[in-house]
């Protein structure tokens, strides 16, 4: 009569329906400890997810802008004092044969920008006046946001296409005959505003005039501080020895060469350092996270003694008692985790619109972040669980 | 159905709550155990109800040797053959009738549908039939006992162990749960009762004396009719 007693397993539903139990009891509680962990995997998900988004809008700028451009501009002369380009740079540049295509801009130093002729002489704004070439627009890629470039007619008038900033920082919001600003203490026409210039960050900055117009009204002597060179992609080494001595073939030391794509790059790879340090502020949040739920579980189990003790007189084993806790910690954080994932993907994605980027929250961030908060699960509800199920059944039915 | 040989239980700090008990109850009985305070019943409902092991002797349940089996077993022995009531209830709150019940087959591998079938079956056996959707505290005191009988015995287990079942109801819910207890004996049940209430012990057909961890009296024992 005596039939063999052997242990049923428990079914993994009734696993988490048990596991759910303190979850339901107490949910105030349950919440804020998930919370906990949501705000580490949050955190984690929203530094990756908007530096992943950020790296994308680079890529995409990149592609778009290409990585071909080379800055030809007038460093210093070794007496310290700024150097002057050969008027003949450009045409001088055009003749090397990998080079594409060439345009050139040319500071005007003496020509102050201001919205009116009542501004205070001292408060220029940071904005500079340019001459600049009528094909710059093609070379560097630019794009106007209101109105058009200079053409034929207009380059030789008072007429300014202005940088984003420059815009902004004038008040001018739309181009057209009404808005006008002065430049040099002469009214000229807003007939343009570019987009923000990712390879040329100084005309974001800047008021661009036609050149004949900059020599006529503005006194512009003529050279040209910068040009813009696209060169051959394969052939960019070469071009890049040979650009210095041909743009001032006296002085080529005072000629400084760069690669703008690369500095974005470099741009990119000290974000990406600071990106690290986040991520380590997201994990400590994490940790913290994982150290609220072992205490809620802690609590809970105390709490929950004399249930322990009922469950062990109904049959449970010590392994389903210690079952029963892991699960309520794994459930606790795998809540948090499932809530972290979906506020960092809200912040990024938020984000990433605000600023206009693509949005990109990695796979690997996501599995990563959820794997995280069941490792954190597991370590945080292994200890109460143990000490659960090692509560002597009589002990724990005594308690309150 | 039990069998209790020269068992002694000391915990640890020295206390001796039995000392050298011998006790058999065979299938079917129904048994009141009595006794001052601190006697040492609960301590030897415990044992019997194999959620302690004694410090020494020998405890068989159902044929198995308790000393010989793994936590394991004796988690399954627990499940399986013997029903626990308590004095304070043990019930879940916030946690309807039906799922309370259906709660004490929860380790028996039955799926949640049979275990609720079962449970329902239950509750109408003790009378509730009509207040499965209830929770604890919408119950009488002696209601929420009853829940809990039924809970004991939603697996059928052929074996009843009740400490004070009544102690924290007044009288007539009492006499409701020790009417329900008389009604499970007679379906086949052997249950052992702790009682205080003089009453109710004299209500069963034996009757075990305890005093300082010993049997004093077994008036199976003065008949002679069981042995
Ligand atoms: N867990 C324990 N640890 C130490 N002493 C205990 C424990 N449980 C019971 N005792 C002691 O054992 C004796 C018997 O207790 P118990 O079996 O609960 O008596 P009863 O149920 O007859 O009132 C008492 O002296 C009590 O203080
Ligand atoms: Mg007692």
């Amino acid at each position: 009569m005596t039939a063999p007693l052997t242990v049923a397993r428990m079914r993994p539903r009734d696993v988490m329906r048990v596991g759910a139990v303190g979850l339901r009891t107490r949910p105030l509680r349950a919440f804020l400890s998930a919370l906990g962990i949501a705000i580490g995997i949050a955190a984690m998900i929203g530094v990756v997810g908007i530096s992943s988004s950020s790296g994308a809008e680079l890529d995409r700028q990149l592609s778009a802008l290409g990585t071909n451009l080379l800055t030809v501009s007038s460093g210093q002369t070794i007496m310290g004092e700024q150097a002057k380009m050969p008027v003949d740079a450009e045409a001088m540049i055009e003749r090397i044969g990998p080079v594409q295509a060439v345009s050139a801009m040319g500071e005007i130093p003496e020509a102050k920008v201001y919205r009116s002729e009542q501004i205070p002489a001292a408060q220029t704004g940071g904005l500079a006046a340019y001459a600049a070439r009528l094909d710059l627009p093609q070379v560097l890629g630019a794009t106007l946001r209101s109105g058009t470039w200079l053409n034929a007619a207009t380059h030789t008038y008072p007429a300014v296409v202005l940088g984003a900033t420059a815009a902004q920082r004038l008040g001018i919001t739309a181009a057209g005959p009404d808005a006008q600003v002065v430049i040099g203490g002469e009214r000229f026409t807003v007939v343009g505003i570019l987009h923000p210039l990712a390879l040329a960050a100084d005309l974001d900055t800047g008021a661009l005039v036609g050149w004949p117009a900059a020599e006529r009204i503005l006194d512009y002597d003529g050279h040209p501080t910068t040009l813009y060179t696209r060169v051959d992609e394969n052939r960019m080494e070469a071009v890049r020895s040979v650009l210095a001595g041909t743009a001032n073939p006296e002085a080529s030391n005072e000629i400084d060469i760069s690669r703008p794509s690369d500095a974005l790059a470099a741009k990119q790879a000290t974000e990406q350092a600071f990106t690290g340090l986040l991520l380590g502020v997201g994990a400590v949040a994490l940790i913290v996270g994982g150290v609220g739920v072992a205490n809620t579980m802690v609590i809970s189990v105390l709490e929950r003694r004399s249930e322990i003790g009922l469950r062990r007189s109904l049959g449970a084993t010590r392994g389903q008692i210690r079952t029963q806790f892991l699960a309520e910690s794994l459930l606790l954080s795998a809540m948090g985790g499932v809530g972290g994932v979906c506020i960092g993907a809200v912040v990024t994605v938020g984000y990433a619109t605000y600023e206009g980027w693509p949005s990109v929250i990695p796979a690997e961030a996501t599995a990563g972040g959820l794997a995280a908060t069941l490792v954190i699960g597991a370590v945080a509800g292994l200890y109460p669980a143990i000490r659960a199920s090692r509560l002597s059944p009589t002990e724990a039915l005594a308690a309150p | 159905m039990i069998s209790l040989t020269d068992v002694s239980k000391t915990y640890p700090g020295g206390v001796t709550a039995l000392a050298s008990v011998s006790l058999e109850i065979r299938h079917g009985e129904l048994v009141a155990i009595v006794g001052p305070s601190g006697s040492g019943k609960s301590t030897m409902l415990n044992t019997i109800g194999t959620l302690d092991r004694p410090t020494s002797g020998t405890v068989r349940i159902d044929g198995h040797d308790v000393s010989t089996l793994s936590d394991n077993q004796l988690s399954a022995l627990r499940g399986t053959r013997i029903g626990f009531v308590f004095q304070h209830f043990h019930l879940a709150a916030r946690v309807a009738a039906l799922d309370n019940v259906a709660d004490g087959l929860l380790y028996s591998g039955l799926p949640l549908a049979e275990r609720r079938r079962r449970a329902r079956a239950a509750l109408d056996r003790v009378g509730l039939g009509h207040r499965i959707d209830h929770e604890p505290h919408e119950l009488s005191g002696g209601e929420r006992q009853r829940v809990a009988i039924a809970r004991a015995v939603a697996g059928d287990p052929p074996l009843l162990l009740a400490d004070e079942p009544t102690g924290a109801l007044d009288s007539v819910s009492g006499a409701g749960v020790m009417e329900l207890l008389h009604d499970l004996h007679a379906a086949g049940t052997t249950i052992v009762i702790i009682t205080h209430d003089r009453e109710i012990a004299g209500g069963l057909p034996r009757q075990v004396r305890m005093r300082d961890g010993r049997i004093v009296a077994d008036s199976a024992a003065l008949t002679g009719a069981t042995r």
